[in-house]
């Protein structure tokens, strides 16, 4: 059976040959691209631990057999930052105490950028938790990833209109 | 996960044959309760057909007086699209409040419909519109397509391409959610039709979704919620568990319903 697949990950393409169509994107990404920054948390879709995004749209990468992503390009957490500068995200969490232990941080901080991507929560917080809902935090950092997303949010749109001006 | 061989048509045609030659194959769109079902071992088709780089299956158009939606078409496209919004904009919200984000991009409609779980939201809008579930073998009555638990009238070579919903004039979903999973603890869709009303009720069926025809008989004579006062549904095969009791979603649904008609009138 031939179950080659071709990706672009963090802007890089990668030609992977499957042995077992069972490889999920998230083990693909951990076991075979030894990209370890995506994490495995509940393994069934719960917990968004493994968050990345597909095209642009954050989903949960566990869930996803990586046989059937031929051709889609992929954001891991280690491509968002430019060499030592942050990504505003990744600053933002820092800057708001939006973790504690850190183990579900690289979902959140996926999920967060591709939230701001969708433009839909404005500056409602409630609404920002509502978006953030399937990246669950056990430390209970919550209110500083909310934050964090706001702060991120109004960082990326004034950079935004600075391009515009 | 057991083993499986895993195929990639490129046709709805292909993917039918592929569902013909190998017994107890399954198909998968976005692999949202599949893959967990499957992991779980709960599952263990020895082949998988892949629905995703299957052409034409995915889009939302206007034909004539009904929206259709592609079988592959996400929740979140539907809950973001400009013409669900124009022409049935409860369907569009029904769409944006399943599960997550992550899960909203992945999850697709016909995927939803073929699983019929009880607790999910899209089969209670198929009921109350009066949808029609176009396969590539037949048309389906929503009526005729939800055949119980986790059950349909799909054949095992059948495949769902599109839904086509008839315009209502008015509709609206309300959804007591169970605050972690966010599937429905109850789920009410009501619909005022040109010629009829719908109202079905997910989530609390212990056949899964079902319509209430005392309240639509009530609602045909006058669409407000004054009209279900002193009405209610029998808590008789209604699901019980430790999120509640069967009594109390039979409560639910007479409050969720009334919610829902005044949702529709604008209230």
């Amino acid at each position: 059976m031939n179950l080659s697949i071709s990706l672009t990950v963090n802007g890089e393409r990668r030609d992977v040959a499957l042995d077992d169509p069972r490889v999920t994107l998230l083990d693909l990404l951990r076991e075979r691209l030894h990209l370890t920054g995506t994490k495995k948390g509940c393994d069934r879709g719960q917990c968004g631990a493994c968050t990345v995004l597909v095209d642009g749209r954050r989903i949960n990468s566990c869930l996803t057999l990586a046989a059937s992503l031929d051709g889609a390009a992929v954001l891991t957490i280690e491509g968002v930052a430019h060499g030592d500068t942050l990504h505003p995200v990744q600053a933002a969490f820092i800057a708001h105490d939006g973790f504690q232990c850190g183990f579900c941080t690289p979902g959140q901080i996926m999920s967060a950028i591709g939230l701001i991507a969708e433009g839909q929560a404005g500056d409602d917080p409630e609404r920002i938790r509502e978006a953030m809902s399937g990246n669950l935090c056990r430390c209970g950092a919550y209110a500083g990833i909310t934050e964090a997303v706001l702060d991120a949010q109004h960082t990326l749109a004034a950079a935004e209109k600075g391009r515009a001006a | 996960m057991y083993e499986f061989k895993f195929h990639r048509p490129a046709t709805v045609r292909q993917a039918a044959n592929l569902l013909a030659k190998n017994e107890d194959a399954k198909l998968v769109a976005g692999g949202h309760t599949l893959i967990p079902v499957m992991k779980q071992r709960l599952a263990s088709p020895p082949h998988l057909v892949d629905l995703s780089k299957v052409e034409n299956l995915s889009g939302i158009e206007m034909k004539g007086r009904a929206l259709s939606i592609g079988a592959m078409t996400t929740h979140a496209d539907v809950a973001g699209s400009p013409i669900v919004g124009e022409a049935i904009p409860a369907l569009a919200y029904l769409a944006g409040v399943i599960g997550d984000p992550a899960v909203r991009h992945r999850g697709t409609i016909g995927g939803s419909l073929a699983n019929n779980d009880p607790t999910a939201d899209y089969p209670a809008a198929c009921l109350a519109l009066g949808a029609t579930i176009v396969t590539n073998k037949r048309r389906l009555k929503a009526e005729e397509f939800f055949a119980g638990l986790f059950t349909t009238a799909l054949e095992s070579d059948e495949i769902i391409t599109r839904v086509t919903f008839p315009l209502p004039k008015k509709a609206a979903y309300v959804k007591f959610r169970n605050q972690a999973s966010r599937y429905a603890l109850v789920g009410v869709f009501v619909a005022r039709r040109p010629s009829d009303v719908g109202v079905a009720v997910t989530g609390a069926g212990a056949d899964g979704v079902f319509r209430v025809t005392a309240f639509e008989e009530a609602l045909k004579k006058r669409f407000a919620s004054k009209a279900l006062e002193g009405l209610s549904v029998p808590a008789d095969g209604l699901n019980a568990d430790i999120h509640g009791s069967a009594e109390y979603r039979a409560h639910l649904i007479g409050v969720l319903a009334a919610r829902a008609v005044d949702a529709a009138n604008g209230k």
